[in-house]
């Protein structure tokens, strides 16, 4: 077993442990922090699908700014005098028949699925460059919309959140 | 194909199985479970599956990197969306004082 295998098994393990705690886990503060972890083990699984410039972008935008998103949405959201930090579930055995079922199809999907798969794999020593360059070039009107969108986003976001508002 | 064989070589599958794995936890988190903020994870737990999906197949089957871009516009577009949804969140629970979405059955109060 050469090193990448072990590296793949690895983050494959922090990855799924994370979102088997995601799910799992009662108290949804544990939750979110096991958050942390998938994020990173998915990022770990595009640096070894040689994706060095997306495991980057990975770790800022969904480390750094959605989990502590949703850990101030966790905060102050839940009535920490009451100690209501528990989240209640619903409707636990229906929906693991479901999702055993829809995930037994995937994976049948996936594993029977004669998939077109190239002689020798991609391998861009460095993707930053060529993904600037097609952002600019073959992407540049989604490049501009998602920048339109960002930027309605961040002031819808301040507007709704916005305390004390009079409609 | 031996199975020893495959579990030693880390392929397109193998990364297509975690995405699946990945897909149902998300699914199964947005089904039970009654915070919002907790759904908000569920669906953050499926973007990152389509992602890993959109990047395995761009090193495995396509040989180009337009599946990187489509997963760079995911991560923006889920950024937009956790930023919209926690303060749409955030305003339901200053107004009822809950984010149970089995409570919240009005748009306003």
């Amino acid at each position: 077993m050469d090193i990448y295998s072990i590296v793949f098994y690895v983050f494959a393990f922090i990855t799924l442990t994370g979102a088997g705690i995601v799910v799992f886990s009662r108290n949804i503060v544990y939750s979110a922090f096991s958050l942390l972890f998938t994020f990173f083990g998915v990022a770990g699984l595009y640096v070894l699908l040689m994706a060095d410039f997306l495991a980057v972008t990975q770790m800022l935008i969904y480390v750094g700014a959605i989990l502590v998103l949703v850990l101030f949405g966790v905060m102050l959201t839940t009535n920490v005098i009451d100690v209501q930090l528990r989240s209640g579930t619903i409707h636990v055995l229906p929906a693991m028949v479901l999702v055993a079922a829809l995930g037994a199809a995937l994976l049948h999907v996936f594993w029977y699925t004669d998939w077109n798969v190239l002689p020798q794999p991609l391998a861009v020593e460095e993707t930053a460059p060529e993904i600037g360059t097609m952002f600019l070039g073959t992407y540049v009107l989604p490049f501009e919309v998602a920048s339109v969108i960002l930027l309605v986003a961040l002031i819808g976001a301040a507007m709704i959140a916005r305390r004390g508002r009079k409609v | 194909m031996q199975i020893g064989d495959w579990f030693q070589h880390p392929g397109l599958t193998h990364f297509l199985i975690i995405s699946a794995v990945l897909f149902s936890f998300g699914v199964f988190a947005i089904i039970t479970r009654r915070n919002a903020v907790m759904v908000l994870m569920g669906i953050e737990l499926i973007l990152n599956a389509a992602n890993i999906n959109f990047v395995a197949f761009s090193r495995y089957s396509t040989g180009t990197l337009d599946g990187q871009m489509i997963a760079v516009f995911v991560i923006i577009l889920a950024a937009a969306e956790a930023a919209i949804a926690l303060a749409i969140i955030l305003n339901i629970f200053r107004n009822f004082n809950t984010v149970d979405v089995d409570e919240l059955t009005q748009l306003r109060d």
